[in-house]
């Protein structure tokens, strides 16, 4: 416990605290549930109602048709017609029901309702109704409508995720996503751990200079690089006779927009290694690549980790840079930008929106969770001293 | 289906081997072509000094290249095409610049970004430092922490469809599914279209990023309280300091030095935030960022390389400042070491 931590048993602040971190909880929870439970709802429910009704079950306003006259029955003076507005729906009841659209709910399941015209409707609960006239239904009279509250209860179901895995290209750019996120996760921490180890332990001129220009680097916005390296990328393209927008284009974008701060990163970490060690090992005649592969790799195993979450996270979640070199064509669109995409396209459909969206956030998620310990200490050994 | 994993995969293999094969292999080079084993013993240690002087710029070249070709290069071309016509062939001196002035788009989309960095990265440390605070005495903190750290898990665009989600307005009578104006239809207010509300709308865009980022600045200030030395809070109590005078006048200085990082790191992020305002509104209702300013100009019409390089170059003169803090920070660690 720490110090403050002490502090706060003293007195009825607590009750305060625990109360203050679970609102904080919510608050922070409720967005992507949120997401999570539409995702799973049918899509028809989504839209009539908010998906924190999903676990009581909904209640939605249907119309429906009832039967033609041609299956009217005498009974006495009277013809009736009768069936089932529920049929082949299973485990949903009628709540109320009317005759004009303005007041669906006119009458209780199980009341007899008079449509005037000698004319009355009685629809119970469980589906069934009995429609009738005191004088016949003429053939050619429409069938009537009717509106019902149907009352639905909670149901989820994969359909969604069923119909953006297949239809919607979600899963050709999950695998492009994974295409552009799993090089450009392990170059670059090979690149910046050589560059961080010369930058650490071998002397040469210029050395304290290129440091800071690394510091430097790390606040130069992306956007700086995007005209010039997008004519560049045209140019080379050109002159090659290929595509400008390229996998390999965009690895190397990737690399290189990550590469100052992980070489910060992995440079605190790996001048931070104990001396001794690393020179024993020149003095038994171990070359800087030996010392490097066999010695300071394993070593740097934690601060490796950390980055390489790190980078991951930032390759996958990333829009601007696959926009400019990879394209915003169907074949390589990747996931946040086939996101965007259906946003402008499929703006109402939410069935289709959440779902996707729970698709692009489920492996960063994963890998959030997973490795949550080694990302914490990669975030403080750039940010605070000694953390 | 199965083939492109096939070829995904495949080219996964060529790209990370290639890139070991160059370091082992370049190595491998330079010790061969510099024997030290012969009986020769100057060459030996002649070789070796020089081995000494090469080995250092082969484990750099890649990085160096990367950094020289992606951000260095980038920054001086950007800045000479800031000059020159749309299609950088053009010399037209500072009209780009004159254009920028007068634009209305332009000064709307620096009051954005202004509104922006004023808000965001205080209300993320701010937050963050309380939830800091909170948690660390509680049995329970590490699971809320987790869940406040969760959104930085998730891109922008996957938290821009989770916002729009709660943001989402049905017009007439219709039953509301976004959840704010269900909140304000059940308190007996008017539901809203809520991001395109003139003004107000950015503050609605820029809780998505507040959403995002306090997990962030969270972790780390929790780290820092976690340094605060025990004795000096131990006093402040036993002189009958609250609360509310703890937080403010001990952990809040003694933690300075970390929010001004924290503080640093979001205004970075703040400045370069594109995929938000992309998604959400695409600078639609006045909610135009510089970032996004520019990206609409690299494309409109064919690409306006003059105009976008202007602006890209008024996003750096913002971020000039922190670099050279930045900058000066490390040199002082580094002599420290």
């Amino acid at each position: 416990m720490t110090a403050v931590g002490n502090y706060f048993k003293i007195g009825p602040a607590r009750l305060f605290v625990h109360l203050a971190v679970l609102l904080i909880v919510i608050i922070w929870l409720i967005p992507t549930l949120g997401i999570f439970v539409s995702a799973l709802r049918d899509k028809d429910q989504i839209v009539v109602s908010g998906w924190w009704t999903a676990f009581v079950g909904s209640t939605q306003t249907v119309a429906v048709r009832l039967g033609t006259p041609d299956q009217q029955k005498q009974e006495g003076a009277n013809y009736v017609i009768t069936g089932n507005v529920l049929e082949g729906q299973t485990g949903r009841s009628v709540k109320a029901f009317g005759n004009r659209v303005q007041q669906p709910a006119a009458f209780e399941a199980g009341e007899t309702a008079d449509l005037g015209d000698g004319e009355s409707l009685q629809i119970n609960s469980d589906g069934s109704y009995r429609y009738m006239k005191n004088t016949a239904f003429s053939p050619d009279e429409r069938p009537r409508r009717i509106y019902a509250s149907v009352s639905a209860p909670p149901e989820f179901t994969l359909q969604n995720y069923k119909t953006v895995l297949t239809g919607e290209g979600i899963g050709q750019s999950f695998i492009n996503s994974l295409t552009v996120t799993i090089p450009a996760t392990i170059i670059p921490i090979l690149i910046a751990a050589f560059a961080a180890y010369a930058l650490s332990w071998m002397e040469f001129p210029g050395r304290a200079l290129l440091i800071a220009l690394v510091v430097g680097l790390i606040v130069v916005p992306l956007q700086m690089s995007l005209i010039p390296l997008l004519r560049l990328y045209n140019e080379i393209g050109n002159m090659l006779g290929q595509p400008s927008k390229t996998y390999p284009g965009i690895w190397f974008a990737h690399t290189a927009f990550g590469m100052p701060l992980a070489i910060f990163l992995l440079r605190a970490y790996i001048a931070g290694l104990p001396k001794e060690i690393i020179e024993s090992a020149r003095v038994d005649g171990a070359s800087d690549f030996e010392i490097f592969v066999r010695i300071v790799l394993p070593l740097s195993f934690p601060a490796l980790a950390s980055f390489a979450i790190f980078q991951f996270l930032w390759v996958w979640n990333d829009l601007l840079v696959a926009m400019v070199f990879l394209g915003t064509d169907q074949d390589h669109l990747v996931l946040t930008g086939r996101l965007n995409a259906l946003l402008g396209s499929r703006g109402g459909n939410w069935e289709i929106l959440t779902a996707s969206a729970f698709v692009t956030i489920v492996v960063p998620l994963l890998v959030f969770f997973g490795l949550q310990r080694y990302l914490v200490r990669g975030l403080l050994a750039g940010s605070v001293k000694g953390g | 289906m199965l083939s492109q994993i096939v070829s995904a995969l495949g080219v996964v293999v060529v790209a990370v081997f290639a890139c070991s094969a160059y370091f082992y292999f370049s190595n491998k080079i330079l010790d061969l072509a510099l024997p030290v084993s012969d009986g020769d013993v100057r060459a030996a240690s002649r070789n070796l000094n020089r081995r000494a002087v090469i080995r250092p710029w082969l484990f750099l070249g890649p990085a160096l290249f990367l950094l020289f070709v992606y951000l260095v290069y980038p920054v001086v071309a950007t800045f000479i095409l800031s000059f020159y016509d749309r299609s950088g062939l053009q010399f037209v001196g500072l009209a780009n610049y004159k254009w920028a002035i007068g634009d209305r788009e332009f000064r709307q989309s620096i009051f954005n970004n202004i509104l922006w960095l004023a808000v965001v990265p205080a209300a993320c440390t701010f937050f963050g430092l309380v939830i800091a605070v909170m948690t660390d005495r509680i049995w329970w903190g590490n699971i809320a922490k987790s869940i406040v750290f969760m959104p930085m898990a998730i891109s922008f665009v996957g938290a821009s469809v989770i916002w729009k989600f709660i943001y989402e307005y049905r017009g007439g009578n219709d039953v509301q599914i976004g959840l704010l104006n269900a909140i304000v239809q059940l308190f007996g207010g008017t539901p809203e279209v809520w991001i395109s509300v003139p003004f107000w709308n950015n503050f609605f865009l820029m809780v998505i990023l507040i959403w995002i980022q306090t997990g962030f600045a969270m972790v780390i200030l929790s780290a820092a309280l976690r340094g605060i030395p025990e004795e000096t809070i131990e006093a402040a109590v036993i002189d009958g300091a609250n609360g509310w005078q703890i937080f403010w006048r001990i952990m809040v200085p003694q933690v300075w030095g970390t929010i001004a990082v924290v503080w640093t790191t979001i205004t970075i992020l703040v400045l370069k935030v594109f995929d938000i305002v992309l998604t959400m509104t695409n600078g639609q209702w006045q909610t135009m960022v510089l970032a996004n300013l520019m990206f609409d100009w690299m494309f409109r019409g064919g690409g306006d390389s003059g105009r976008s390089a202007v602006i890209a170059i008024i996003i750096m003169l913002a971020v000039t400042p922190i670099m050279i803090w930045n900058v000066r920070r490390a040199n002082r660690e580094l002599k420290g070491h």
